[in-house]
């Protein structure tokens, strides 16, 4: 197996180009635990720890520009207040050690209907910053890049640069199911993003379906029926929360498997979107979020 | 007890909590562990195992795995020098497959190479055609007549063994019954260091082998007989352990690292993998358990009527001791005057089962409590006081007719777990919500619940076993100062062993300075490290040498009657000599082989006193549980129980909470899935064993009621704590859900009610 471990992206590039068969790794903690258990055995590793373009985020106007290789720990430390919801869903990923390591660019990359990182992206309509070293850079909106489980828009000799996430602009949420209080993968996550500016309700599921998925009939829903309630701040009826809950639980595209049932994910992410969604208008009603 | 045995004063010695030699190693991952073994030109080796449940073997092809650069050599069942069958009860088992394979996972063949990816690429390069058969994968079908016999060598079928036990009035009736229906899902013993050790070819013929395992003696008996040794050319030292709780008392990669290096003549090292861990061990007996419990109306029980049956896998290995923990030890620590008991262990094509911590008492538990809350439920009874007026104490009679003869302290642990402070309810921090920092919920859907659980354990080997262990004690002189050396073949698993013989050597000899020696086969067998059984065991072993030692010493001191204290012959708070004076260059050594009393069998109607020792646990589980998601965090688990005498005080504790650990993951989270007789999840991501932030804190009461026939009045501690934990935290859920949930580990689903599949 060669190891390759260029130390400039335009490196990292040429070198994905002439090996694309070559295993981008920056954390390790996917594709390390993949070899380990001899799951792929790939002809070349291409270490992006090296790349420093990569290790950095950005504002960028209403944008973060959040390198590939920026982990979690930082996004929980560093951005907090810009990308609550991703900063959320971070908390939720694996052991302070993975947190340390593990970064959304290798969360994207390996594609898993179950990342962490993706339901927060899908809510706030992030985009996906590819690049190849023959035809530059491409951005393709979160909700476009996963096209089944583990796979994705990504061309063979096109590595992921960075996720252009928008900066907040109303409350976000990120719940997560899994039968252990940490360290634990998925059964069911869901994220939400409220955008009082653009008056918008942004969602996000994980690990329902063979992709990550948005629930677009529970957003148009939402967005009708807070219309009216974005400037009056008055509370949501529970029935409409509730119907919300139902949406989103129709969205899902869940399967039985050794986490858990599709009935349960299903019934699971009805009640974490009701609990999401009560959470970010009530941060809504008493936070300084202006439309 | 003996006046020495009284005496603590000597620092680090029995009572004290001295630190443990291997401790900060281990904090610091500088401890060497078995998978850290290394030997100049040694050679890797690795296994190719079974992917199906049950199948033919009609052909295994080695010529391409022969050819990989690398690859010194590639064996399988016709290369086995002796016997190919080994099994710790019976001798069932190949070394490697021979024309069966009988689950997935079975060794096939095995590859030595000069390189772990070298091996493991010769693995996969072994061509074998298999004709796969349909796998016996229901316990409950595999005992029907017409089920498929999985060895046919066996004269009960599929059923490896029945034990009845049978008492009172054979038909009895109760105005009040109950009756439920439960089972227990494969828990895995999940230590943490894989399988592994290293073979080296002696210019003997023989074999020196290091490796990680609850029993030198065992393997070495074995391990011979499939070499075909003479068992004194089979040495074993043990490599550092990473945890064990029965996982390691059949043998994983002994004999096939002793072929690989003996073929090769080069050292031979085999380290599994984490998933590979899964398939190289047996794990906790899956079980169904049906009773009925009938009770007068005043809530004193009448009889008990049981069937318990428990999912052996594919081999026996220690399945006839643990159907009969269950049979035995099946009713609970009640007292009831009529019991109708049958429990099964029986061969199936799922992984094999055998010892794992609780040990078919662990099944049983969560059984017969559950129905205990049952029953106190229809007389409208709190579920303590139903416990309380039929618990067992001293004199208590069980229902194989031993009567309990040392302290059963059953009501004063009740009562001291149900007395606790209540904990406060959950504060405002997601921490201490269900679900945890997953931020499932903020408060919403969560109800306290309160449960309550209380377990009976043997100790030590039981049914007439010859259960003992050897120990030689030294006493010199070195440097000028007075030494003990201590050595056994007793294997430290973790669970603190080495610490406490050296507290009894010191105790006993009044010598600071003691050195615990390498185990090894170079003396007799200390017997398991299991059955909560070594520190009586080894323990008395130790204190018998160390008595000899001493009755010399006092001997040449001319003071039999004077004691060892700090260095110095001590006769009525008078110093009549000092130990470095009197010994000169004498050395003073002696090797004891120690017996605890005998246990007899049981007949055939499960009646016999066929146990060394009881011991109890008992908790008190308080939950939050979110019943919209089914989510669950333990609050707090008070646990009281009855150690004899805490040896070493602080390994107490951590023997209760790891235990009550074990016992919180097989009641919310523990379980190996197997479909079709695979599988499922063999890896530590979805194979959930508690975290920091699932076990919650625990008051503790240790209580230290002498049995006098045990040395310092000591009680086995390491089992009790993990049995009534399970059933104490459902009982807690229970509370909270109003839900039946007879199966654990509890589910979500089971919780929330969307088990149907789609």
């Amino acid at each position: 197996m060669d190891f390759l471990r260029p130390t400039t992206l335009a490196e990292a590039l040429e070198a994905k180009a002439a090996n694309p068969r070559a295993v981008p790794i920056a954390g390790g903690t996917d594709v390390m635990v993949e070899l380990n258990f001899d799951v792929r055995r790939p002809d070349a590793l291409l270490d992006l720890g090296g790349v420093a373009e990569l290790a950095e985020w950005e504002v960028d106007d209403d944008m973060v520009r959040l390198g590939a290789g920026v982990p979690y720990n930082r996004i929980i430390t560093e951005l907090g207040a810009k990308l609550p919801g991703l900063a959320m869903a971070s908390r939720t990923v694996g052991s302070p050690q993975i947190r340390n390591r593990g970064t959304v660019g290798g969360n994207l990359g390996a594609a898993s209907p179950a990342g962490d990182a993706h339901p927060p992206l899908l809510a706030c309509a992030a985009e996906v910053e590819v690049a190849s070293s023959t035809r530059g850079t491409r951005r393709i909106p979160a909700g476009g890049f996963f096209i089944g489980p583990k796979r994705s828009v990504l061309e063979p000799d096109e590595l992921i640069v960075a996720a252009r996430v928008p900066i907040a602009s109303g409350p976000q949420q990120f719940a997560k199911v899994g039968t252990r209080n940490a360290m634990v993968i998925a059964v069911c996550s869901f994220g939400l993003a409220l955008n009082a500016g653009k008056r918008s309700v942004g969602t996000g599921i994980g690990s329902a379906g063979p992709t990550p998925l948005r629930a677009p009939e529970a957003e148009a829903f939402a967005e009708t029926e807070i219309d009216g309630l974005w400037d009056t701040r008055e509370p949501l009826p529970d029935s409409m929360v509730r119907r919300f809950g139902e949406l989103v639980s129709e969205a899902a595209n869940p399967i039985d498997d050794v986490r858990g049932t599709a009935a349960y994910r299903r019934h699971a992410l009805g009640v974490l979107a009701r609990r999401t969604l009560a959470w970010a208008w009530a941060d809504y009603r008493t936070g300084s979020w202006s439309t | 007890m003996t006046r020495s045995s009284e005496r603590t004063r000597t620092e680090g010695g029995v009572g004290h909590s001295p630190v443990r030699p291997d401790g900060a190693l281990k904090v610091k991952g500088e401890f060497a562990y078995s998978s850290d073994l290394w030997a100049d030109e040694m050679l890797w080796g690795a296994t190719l195992r079974s992917p199906h449940p049950f199948a033919r073997i009609k052909l295994i092809g080695v010529g391409g795995a022969l050819r990989i650069p690398g690859v010194h050599a590639v064996l399988t069942q016709a290369d086995v020098p002796g016997r190919n069958r080994y099994g710790l009860e019976h001798a069932d088992q190949p070394i490697l497959a021979e024309d069966i394979v009988r689950y997935q996972g079975e060794p096939v063949a095995i590859v030595a190479a000069d390189h772990p990816e070298t091996a493991r690429r010769a693995v996969a390069a072994i061509e074998v055609e298999y004709q796969v058969f349909e796998p016996v994968t229901d316990m409950d079908h595999a005992l029907r007549p017409d089920a498929t016999v999985l060895h046919p060598d066996n004269e009960t079928g599929n059923c490896v063994r029945h034990v009845r036990v049978r008492t009172g009035d054979p038909e009895p009736t109760a105005p009040v019954v109950v009756t439920g229906e439960y089972s227990v899902g494969m828990q895995d013993q999940a230590f943490l260091g894989p399988e592994s050790g290293l073979a080296v070819p002696a210019a003997d013929g023989g074999i020196d082998l290091y490796v990680a395992t609850q029993w030198l003696h065992v393997d070495q008996k074995q391990v011979a007989e499939a070499l075909r040794l003479p068992q004194e050319k089979v040495r074993l030292t043990l490599a550092g352990v990473g945890g064990a709780f029965g996982a390691r008392e059949d043998l994983s990669m002994q004999v096939h690292a002793c072929m690989l290096a003996m073929h090769t003549g080069k050292p031979v090292k085999m380290v599994y993998g984490r998933e590979e861990s899964f398939f190289g061990h047996v794990h906790r007996h899956p079980a169904r358990l049906r009773y009925e419990h009938g009770a007068t109306e005043a809530g004193d029980l009448v009889y008990v009527r049981a069937r318990i049956v428990l999912d052996g896998g594919a081999y026996a290995s220690s399945t006839t001791a643990v159907v009969a923990n269950a049979a035995t030890l099946g009713v609970g620590p009640y007292e009831v005057e009529s019991v109708h008991m049958d429990a099964y262990g029986v061969y199936t094509n799922n992984p094999p089962c055998g010892a794992m911590r609780g040990f078919g008492a662990v099944q049983a538990c969560f059984a017969y409590e559950s129905q205990m809350d049952l029953l106190a439920e229809k007389l409208g009874m709190d579920p303590v006081e139903l416990r309380l007026r039929n618990a067992v104490r001293e004199g208590s009679r069980m229902p194989t007719g031993q009567v309990i003869d040392s302290a059963a302290p059953v009501e004063q642990l009740l009562k001291l777990v149900r007395d606790k402070p209540m904990p406060p309810p959950a504060a405002d921090d997601l921490r201490e919500m269900p679900g945890g920092v997953s931020n499932t919920t903020h408060g919403e859907g969560v109800v306290r619940g309160v449960g309550y659980g209380v377990g009976i354990k043997n100790v030590g080997f039981s049914e007439g076993f010859d259960d003992y262990s050897t120990a030689r004690v030294r006493l010199e002189v070195v440097a000028g100062e007075a030494v003990v050396s201590v050595h056994t073949a007793a294997a430290e698993v973790g669970q603190g062993l080495v610490t406490l013989q050296a507290q009894i050597a010191r105790t006993e000899l009044g010598v600071a300075q003691v050195t615990v020696l390498p185990a090894d086969t170079n003396i007799g067998s200390a017997g398991s490290s299991s059955a909560s059984r070594q520190s009586y065991v080894t323990g008395g072993a130790v204190r018998a040498a160390c008595e000899k030692v001493r009755a010399e010493v006092l001997e040449l001191a001319e003071s039999p009657d004077a004691r060892l204290e700090d260095g110095k012959i001590v006769n009525d708070d008078v110093v009549v000599a000092d130990l470095v004076e009197l010994l000169g260059d004498k050395v003073v050594e002696h090797t004891v082989e120690w017996r605890h009393r005998p246990t007899g069998p049981l007949d055939s109607h499960g009646q016999g006193n066929a146990h060394v020792q009881y011991a109890f646990a008992a908790h008190r589980a308080v939950i939050d549980v979110d019943v919209e998601l089914g989510l669950v965090r333990v609050v707090e688990l008070a646990c009281a129980q009855d150690v004899g005498k805490a040896m070493n005080p602080q390994a107490v504790e951590g023997q209760i909470q790891g235990g009550s650990a074990q016992g919180l993951g097989l009641a919310v989270m523990e379980e190996i899935q197997v479909v079709d007789g695979k599988v499922r999840n063999p890896s530590f991501t979805d194979y959930l064993i508690p975290t920091i932030l699932d076990m919650p804190p625990m008051p503790l009461d240790v209580l230290e009621l002498a049995d006098p026939h045990a040395p310092y009045g000591l009680r086995g501690v390491g089992e009790p704590p993990t049995i009534s934990s399970t059933p104490a935290i459902v009982a807690a859920i229970r509370a909270a859900t109003g839900k039946a949930l007879t199966r654990v580990p509890v589910r979500p689903e089971h919780i929330t009610e969307t088990e149907e599949t789609t």
